[in-house]
């Protein structure tokens, strides 16, 4: 018997990467002519694009040497059959984009703001991460920090947020916006769960009236008409009036969310928690949303991501953003007629962001189908 | 033992308690705010009620392709040309945005390793990048083309400059009414003729060629219709006058940077929808129906694309909301759509904030609405039915 087992080696042409060129790229004659095909656009197309945008493009010297200070200077523009991307306009603009118009004295606070920023991030993406506890303490107190740093007060002089810009804007507006409607999203979420009709139709007709309306309609609500709801002498800051839009959207949308993890959990844990004397609220936060949030991380971490990609609509009512800036910079006559590596540029920045979360979020699905266990089964 | 609180510890005692005060403080927030309001708006002398729809709109809207505008038409025309203009872009958007992204799904799922990945990459970088910043940067390509004078032609008949896309226009002669009545006519008996002929095959199991008599049913007979008839259709083409075409039809750049970019977006979305609604009908089905014979088409026709609907239309449904409202981006380039017109536009000239939101924000409801509506009663009819 032995000698009829003896190993034999597979066909050459069905391993290695002879064998996966074969299966993947020229399994049959249409499938080789697609790949050949395609090849030669790629042939034809990424050398065109490498070319501009690395190999002939100006970074912060034109080809004469000079240093570049407007759009007059760039290679491109002297010499239309030589040059490239202009990236130097990023190079000067630089600042604005990461900063908007912050005084340069003051930057430093900025600066300190992004790094605790990300301090702030970290035990809320590790989950494994030692002294987390400690972490997270930092976390909470992360806002009021980062409020009193960024704005002024305590012995900071006041920076007026009308000179805040670029991706200080874009990323207060994100951040703020998903971490205020978190709670207001989990309240929400009970709220149209409840058994008491009208709490739970109030919170049903808030959910569905935000989610049936465009942001830009409630960014035009906050810059127009919350100010003729309030009384007089309270005067709101358009970035506030504006965070309140972002926050009011972004919590219909988180309280969907939250509401599809609460669907899951099991009645068996209600009827659990109840039998063990437990109030509705010691229940909620003890028993169910734990699990309810644990397993709507990774939609959480969807819709943040919309969310972040839609802070870009505040340019409409005039907040200077990321694409804010860029806008700003492209009316600007020394930099006209380089639209392509302004938005080159700030779409890269938006993708770096907004490709991480959601490979995170990738990452959490992954963990959470090893590592949950339901109890219903 | 009962707590010293007594009935405040009776459940119904309790959800009555917490609803009455809900409800007052509700109504005490919105005695607030309204009396407010009034004020304000008194102060700054702003005019309330709807009569300012009559007002005369005293503005030019460049893209009305449905009904002449002119600058002394009133607001409410002005309502009226900015809802047929966000319908217009959200229905082509989405038909476009469902062809390209069941294509590009379908294709992500190709055994060609490099065709995948380049899909995989557009939808990466479609999904990732903001919806306005592609609709602008679609926008500067536009109005980068040539000038009118030197517009590109394409096939003799289409100009092409930083105007906008320039086409002959059809004009309907008085026969053509016949024609298009025998279409209409064609298009419902070839639905009766596929009810039949399905009614036919599960009692007698005998097939009939539905889509070759809808076929000829739908384009033969009317065509010929249309030749008897002296072919009343004639075209008028565009001219260079100027500095501009006169005559012809012209799609905007604006409209098209809004159906190019709301399309190539939402397309990214739909083809991972329609990835993992076919990844979700199991290996067996295309085996078993491999396995009785059927063929390679016929599979994916009768057996895996009925399957993967079920699991697709729920998704998709939000999808096209999506596209619907963010259409409302139009602002960014002045597509004259419902919010740049009359929420825009409209609403800086007359100042009636509250009004122009409130009708902005129930149109957009009722048409998320509408087509909730109608995809649930789709949905219905391709769930699976138990028998």
């Amino acid at each position: 018997m032995n000698e009829m087992n003896e190993v034999r080696k597979p066909p050459v042409a069905t391993t290695g990467i002879i064998g996966w060129l074969r299966i993947n790229l020229f399994f049959n004659w249409t499938n080789s002519l697609i790949t050949l095909f395609v090849i030669y656009c790629l042939y034809q197309f990424i050398p065109w694009i490498l070319d501009w945008t690395i190999f002939s493009a100006d970074f912060k010297y034109n080809y004469l040497g000079e240093q570049i200070t407007n759009q007059e200077m760039c290679s491109r523009n002297l010499d239309p059959e030589n040059g490239g991307a202009c990236w130097a306009v990023i190079y000067v603009r630089f600042y604005q984009f990461i900063y908007g118009f912050y005084p340069k004295v003051e930057v430093w606070r900025v600066n300190l703001a992004y790094i605790m920023l990300a301090f702030a991030l970290l035990p809320l993406l590790y989950a494994k991460l030692p002294y987390r506890k400690y972490f997270l303490y930092f976390t909470y107190i992360f806002p009021v920090i980062a409020y009193f740093l960024l704005n002024g007060g305590f012995g900071f002089t006041e920076v007026s947020t009308n000179k805040w810009g670029g991706l200080l804007v874009t990323l207060v507006l994100g951040c703020t916006g998903i971490a205020l409607a978190f709670p207001i999203g989990i309240m929400l979420a009970l709220g149209r769960r409840s058994k008491l009709p009208v709490i739970s139709m109030m919170c049903t007709l808030f959910i569905e009236f935000i989610r049936g309306v465009p942001l830009i309609t409630l960014l035009f609500f906050g810059m127009v008409m919350l100010p003729l709801f309030l009384p007089e002498g309270i005067d709101m800051d358009g970035l506030v009036r504006v965070l309140v839009a972002v926050t009011l959207f972004q919590s219909a949308y988180m309280a969907e969310v939250i509401r599809g993890g609460l669907q899951a959990i099991p009645p068996g844990q209600y009827e659990a928690a109840k039998s063990l004397g437990m109030s509705y609220w010691r229940m909620n936060l003890l028993i169910i949303l734990p699990q309810a949030i644990r397993i709507s991380i990774p939609p959480i971490v969807n819709t943040s991501i919309g969310l972040f990609k839609d802070t870009t609509l505040v340019i409409i009512v005039g907040i200077l953003d990321l694409l804010g800036i860029g806008r700003g910079t492209l009316a600007d006559t020394n930099w006209l007629g380089l639209s392509y590596e302004i938005y080159f540029f700030v779409s890269l920045v938006f993708f770096i962001f907004t490709f991480g979360m959601s490979r995170y979020s990738l990452y959490l699905e992954k963990k959470l189908k090893t590592g949950i266990n339901m109890g219903a089964d | 033992m009962r707590s010293n609180l007594g009935f405040f510890s009776d459940e119904k005692f309790r959800s009555i308690f917490f609803q009455t005060l809900v409800v007052g403080l509700f109504a005490l927030g919105l005695f607030f705010v309204i009396s407010t309001t009034s004020y304000n708006l008194e102060k700054r002398n702003i005019a309330t009620g709807w009569s300012f729809l009559q007002n005369p709109a005293g503005f030019d809207i460049s893209f009305s392709p449905f009904l002449e505008f002119k600058s002394t038409d009133t607001h409410l025309k002005v309502y009226f040309v900015g809802v047929l203009n966000t319908l217009l872009v959200s229905i082509t958007g989405c038909i476009a945005a469902t062809i390209l992204g069941f294509i590009l799904g379908i294709v992500r799922l190709s055994s060609n390793w490099l065709l995948s990945r380049l899909v995989y990459i557009y939808v990466e970088f479609s999904r990732n990048v903001p919806l306005l910043l592609q609709i602008i940067l679609w926008y500067s390509i536009l109005i980068q083309l040539p000038r009118v004078k030197q517009s590109l032609q394409v096939l003799d008949v289409f100009y092409i400059s930083n105007r906008g896309l320039y086409s002959p226009r059809p004009i309907f002669e008085s026969g053509f009414s016949y024609v298009s009545i025998a279409i209409v006519l064609a298009l419902i008996s070839s639905f009766l003729i596929n009810r039949w002929a399905k009614k036919r095959q599960d009692k007698t199991g005998q097939q009939f060629p539905v889509f070759s008599s809808s076929i000829g049913l739908i384009f033969i007979v009317p065509l010929i219709l249309f030749f008897i008839l002296g072919s009343p259709l004639s075209f008028e083409h565009p001219e260079l006058k100027g500095f501009n075409f006169k005559g012809g039809l012209v799609i905007r750049p604006e409209f098209i940077a809004m159906f190019l970019a709301l399309s190539i977006y939402t397309a990214a979305f739909i083809s991972e929808i329609v990835r993992a609604g076919i990844m979700s009908v199991s290996k067996g089905q295309r085996e078993a129906s491999a396995a009785i014979g059927l063929k390679q088409t016929w599979i994916m026709r009768l057996i895996i694309i009925p399957q993967a609907l079920r699991v697709i239309v729920p998704p998709l449904t939000s999808q096209y909301l999506n596209l619907t409202k963010n259409s409302s981006l139009g602002i960014a380039v002045g597509y004259a759509d419902l919010v740049h017109g009359f929420g825009g536009i409209s609403l800086n000239q007359t100042g009636q904030a509250i009004e122009c939101m409130a009708i902005v924000m129930a149109t957009y409801l009722s048409i998320s609405l509408t087509i909730s509506f109608f995809m649930n009663i789709y949905n219905r009819s391709i769930q699976f039915k138990e028998k």
